[in-house]
Parts: C-alpha cells; sequence; structure tokens
C-alpha cells in the first residue's frame, strides 16, 4: 500500500494576526509556523496504517524551502520519504489541488491522506478538489478509518451527528480531531530523518480559482458593562438586559 | 443564472439553504439575474418551498440512486445543472454536505471557491465574498479569476428574508449508478437540537466547569433558554468525556450566533478566534482580569457554579425561551 499525507505549513493557532504593508497578505514577522493541526491526524493515521499492516508513507508539501520544517517533521515522525512541490506557496486551495494532483498522476498511490482543513485559510477545499482532479472518491471531516481489500469505510462528522461512507480505494481522506492521538517524534526518529534528504520538484503550472485581494482584521467590538451584585441580582440584571436592550429574547 | 445547491430535513427547507436563497435572491436583484434553487435527492417532496425565498426557477433532481448522499454524484449533478442552466454563481450553505460538495463541484467545473463567507456582493458582474481566515481574527476579500464563481455561506449570518419566486419547477436528469463513495449509514443523529455552527444561543463552559458532569448545569440553563452547549479546547482535551464535537474555537467550530455565553472561559486566542463572530457575548468568571471580558457585552464577575443556577431559575421564573 502507498499513502501520501499532504502537509500545509501554518501559523501557530497562539499566534496574533498582522496584515502585511500590501494589505492583502498575514505580516510573518513573530509568527511561529507550525505543521497544521488536522494534518498531524493525517500524518499519524498513514503512520498506523504502516506500522499494522505495512505502508510506504510519502510526505508532501507545496511552498517555499521554509516547508522544509513541516517535511522534516513527518520524516521524524515516521514517513519515508518526503516531497516539496517548489512554489511561491500563494495560489488557492484549487491551484494547490491541481500542482498535488500533477504529481500524484501515475505513481500509484492507493491513499492520500490531509486535514479536514488548512488552519488559517480555513478552506475545506483542497482534499474534495484534489479528489475530483483525479477522480476517485472522498471522504471529509473523518473520525474513524477502515481499510479493506480495496475499499474504505470512514466515520466522518455532520452536523451535530455522523455518517459512514464506504468507497473505493483510491481515495482521498481529510482528517479530524478524534481520528487519533498523534505521537512525538522520537530521539531516533529524529536522527534517522537527519539522514533523509526531501526530493525538491517545480510545482506543476497551476491556474487560481480565487484570490485574495485586501485583507483586514475585525472590527473592535463595543465596550459592554459589567453586572454587579449578588449572583440572584446579576443572574436577573443579564436576562432582563438581553431582553430589553439587546432584544435576545 | 445564480444556482443554489439546497437541502431538505424531514421535507422542510433547511434554515442555512434558506438563508444562502435569500442572499442568492439579493445577488440575483443586484445583476439582473435569475435565481435557481437545486435539490437533489430520492425524494425532493418540499422544494416547492425555495419559491418563498425567491427562486425563479426549482430545479430538481431526484431518483432512487441519489438516496443516500455520494460526494462524487452529488457534485456531478451539481455541476451538471450549472452547466446545463448556464449559472455563473453557485452557492450552498457551509453544511457537512455543502462543504463537502461545492469544493468538488467547484473543481469540476474549474471555478474558484470560497468557503464560509459571511458576506458577498457583485462586483462588475463577478461575485466578491469576504470570508473569515484564521478562523475569524482576520477577514480575507475573495475575487474569483474563473467564470463560474462559487461560494458557500456561513449559517446564521444572512437573513432568511421571505419574498415570493415563481418557483417554475423542473425536473434533470439523475445518475445511474456506480458512485465512488456513498454514505451507507447515519450513525449518529443530531436529534432534536440544532448543531453548534447553526445554533442561535450558546452556552458554552471552559476549565472552570471543573468536571465532565458539572456540565448538566449548563445544558438545564441552556434548555431554559433554549440553547445548545458548547465547550472551549481546555474543556474537551481534559479527559472530561467531552466530545470534540462540542468543542468551540480554532481548531472546533467557528460559531456565530446572537448570543454566545462563556462560563468559565478565559479567552485563549485561539477560542475567541471561534466565537468573536457572536453577536451578544456575556462572560461570567471568577476572575475579573480574564481576557474574554474585553469582548463581553454583559460580564460577571462571580462563581459560575452560583450565577449559573440562578439564571436558570430566573429564565424559567421570566419566561424566556418558552416563547
Amino acid at each position: 500500500m502507498k499513502i501520501l499525507v499532504a502537509l500545509k505549513q501554518v501559523p501557530d493557532t497562539e499566534s496574533r494576526i498582522k496584515v502585511a504593508a500590501d494589505g492583502r497578505s498575514l505580516d510573518p514577522a513573530d509568527v511561529k509556523w507550525i505543521t497544521s493541526p488536522y494534518d498531524e491526524y493525517a500524518l499519524e493515521e498513514a503512520i498506523r496504517i504502516k506500522e499494522a499492516k505495512g505502508a510506504e508513507v510519502v510526505a508532501l508539501s507545496v511552498g517555499t524551502d521554509a516547508a522544509k520544517d513541516v517535511l522534516k517533521n513527518a520524516l521524524a515522525l515516521g514517513a519515508d520519504t518526503a516531497v516539496l512541490l517548489k512554489g511561491d506557496g500563494q495560489g488557492d486551495a484549487f491551484a494547490v489541488a491541481q500542482m498535488i494532483a500533477a504529481y500524484v498522476k501515475d505513481k500509484g498511490f492507493d491513499l492520500i491522506l490531509c486535514g479536514n482543513k488548512g488552519l488559517g485559510g480555513d478552506n475545506a477545499a483542497m482534499g474534495p478538489m484534489l479528489a475530483e482532479l483525479l477522480g476517485v472518491a472522498q471522504a471529509n471531516v473523518v473520525v474513524k478509518l477502515e481499510l479493506g481489500d480495496g475499499t474504505f469505510s470512514a466515520e466522518r462528522e455532520t452536523d451535530g451527528g455522523s455518517e459512514l461512507v464506504v468507497g473505493a480505494l483510491p481515495a482521498v481522506i481529510t482528517a479530524q480531531k478524534g481520528l487519533n492521538e498523534p505521537r512525538y517524534a522520537s530521539l531516533k526518529g529524529i536522527m534517522a530523518a537527519k539522514k533523509k534528504t526531501i526530493e525538491e520538484l517545480d510545482a506543476a503550472p497551476a491556474v487560481a480559482g480565487a484570490q485574495v485581494s485586501a485583507l483586514a482584521l475585525p472590527p473592535e467590538r463595543p465596550a459592554g458593562r459589567k453586572l454587579e451584585g449578588e449572583p440572584a441580582a446579576q443572574a436577573q440584571a443579564l436576562l432582563q438586559a438581553l431582553k430589553d436592550e439587546a432584544k435576545v429574547f | 443564472m445564480i444556482l443554489v445547491f439546497c437541502e431538505l430535513k424531514d421535507g422542510q427547507l433547511r434554515k442555512p439553504s434558506a438563508e444562502a436563497l435569500s442572499e442568492g435572491r439579493r445577488l440575483a436583484d443586484a445583476s439582473g439575474k435569475q435565481l435557481g434553487a437545486l435539490f437533489v435527492g430520492a425524494s425532493c417532496a418540499g422544494a416547492a418551498d425555495a419559491a418563498k425565498y425567491g427562486a425563479d426557477a426549482i430545479l430538481t433532481a431526484e431518483g432512487g440512486t441519489l438516496a443516500s448522499y455520494s460526494s462524487d454524484a452529488f457534485a456531478q449533478v451539481v455541476a451538471d445543472a450549472v452547466k446545463a442552466k448556464g449559472a455563473t454563481v453557485l452557492l450552498a450553505a457551509a453544511t457537512a454536505v455543502g462543504k463537502d460538495v461545492a469544493p468538488r463541484a467547484a473543481a469540476r467545473l474549474a471555478a474558484g471557491y470560497a468557503s464560509d463567507v459571511t458576506g458577498l456582493s457583485m462586483v462588475d458582474g463577478k461575485l466578491q465574498a469576504v470570508r473569515p481566515v484564521y478562523a475569524g481574527k482576520a477577514f480575507a476579500t475573495t475575487s474569483f479569476a474563473s467564470a463560474v464563481q462559487v461560494a458557500t455561506t456561513r449559517p446564521n449570518v444572512f437573513p432568511a428574508a421571505e419574498k415570493a419566486g415563481a418557483g417554475a419547477a423542473e425536473a434533470l436528469a439523475t445518475p445511474t449508478g456506480d458512485f465512488k463513495s456513498v454514505v451507507k449509514e447515519i450513525l449518529a443523529k443530531a436529534g432534536g437540537k440544532v448543531d453548534l455552527s447553526e445554533a442561535n444561543v450558546i452556552v458554552s463552559g471552559g476549565r472552570g466547569m471543573k468536571d465532565g458532569a458539572n456540565f448538566k448545569l449548563l445544558e438545564d440553563f441552556a434548555d431554559a433558554i433554549g440553547g445548545v452547549v458548547g465547550a472551549s479546547r481546555a474543556a474537551v482535551d481534559a479527559g472530561w468525556g467531552l466530545p470534540h464535537s462540542m468543542q468551540v474555537g480554532q481548531t472546533g467550530k467557528v460559531v456565530s450566533p446572537t448570543l454566545y455565553i462563556a462560563c468559565g472561559i478565559s479567552g485563549a486566542i485561539q477560542h475567541i478566534a471561534g466565537m468573536s463572530g457572536s453577536k451578544f457575548i456575556v462572560a461570567i468568571n471568577k476572575d475579573p482580569e480574564a481576557p474574554i471580558f474585553k469582548l463581553a457585552s454583559y460580564g460577571i464577575v462571580g462563581d459560575l457554579f452560583e450565577v449559573v443556577p440562578e439564571l436558570t431559575k430566573a429564565a424559567k421564573a421570566m419566561g424566556i425561551g418558552s416563547n
């Protein structure tokens, strides 16, 4: 079995977001970069499949040299090889899906795993777009995955519930928190990863479908007020305010 | 034409779909286009409701092969409908199905896609979208390079305004089967309660709840005011047995209810990112310096174990939630 894990480098969740001078991109100063958390579940699942039934795991990222950190980490965690599709990292989900599809084509992957969304862009689009471009099955926001002989069975989160999706391999599966508990890299893994090289390829040409023309911070929230008194009085005052001022009820 | 992929639940138009239709109507009026509502499934009974939200045409792809949701089959039907109608804009609500089918259909149409948008407009005949990025820490204005433009609308943001439309019915062809994947079984239903992402009122608990069992206090209060219970990442990760589906924040659900009541939540950046789109925020916390108070429309500095039961009692006494 051959598994591809697509990984994205994103700003850490505790980062404060600042807009760059161009007015449409993120100011990278002071930003700590991490592997998108949902992609970590995808990678862990690939490694678990490899441990359980044997598989070749290829880690892939699209971007500049900076994305190599994500791939080094993936190698330390247990990916067999790593590929960087070099580009300016500016493409939309559709462009990235085209670049990955061009790489994946004819390489015989049985399974492609990635996060259900890249933290930050929050598009939740690359996985399903890749599945369509490759003409394969998809299951998104997956919390449980089982593989059969050329088939998969995946539990996915829906609006307040869950459903079981069954389909044929190859497939694109996008991971959700709860799929597994990602491991930490071992010292042995980190040392072994240092001996591995990251294959660098130029990303295939791609056409973007959309672009960000402006990035802005949300408006300041109006100042609120504190409700004083004993708990019973505070409770009464709050509900009255929500009813009369906010007109929520 | 502006085409809106719509969903039915128990034979009724889902509210997020009604919201997407209403926004589609507004965009169609602004650009002199027709509005089409598209329904896909084994039975599309109830589709006529789309006329209430301004649909000029109601398109149904109705057939046994579509009884269970299939990402590839639905994407094919949707993309075919866009092509057949010459639609330039495709909208869907950002629900579990909408977010699954819309990007796949977009790729099939070589179209740009903006997900979970909170604002839409027509600029020089093309769609322009505003959408939260970094879970709401910033907003991106997205413009499209493609001929067809696809977007999903965030639930609870666009008003569902009734406006009568002609609602001319038209049946579309359905695929014969042999799909790449299909939903075999519904494992868990939402039950009577709406999902967090659609909820109008959310009562959420954090580390200050001290234990999973204490969330009963929040459930009682939420029941009294017609709300749904959520949790912070700290609470979900604390090993209290709370499911991840309850988590509000950057790595959980991003919500935009009318009212968000944060109980024992300090207000970590990643949590604020997930709920700062709420219209009114109430913070209940022992620590007067908790960052959550900076966002709060109303703040109560106090012990949630004393305040929340009083709120439940007062809500019942005032008859809130019964209307």
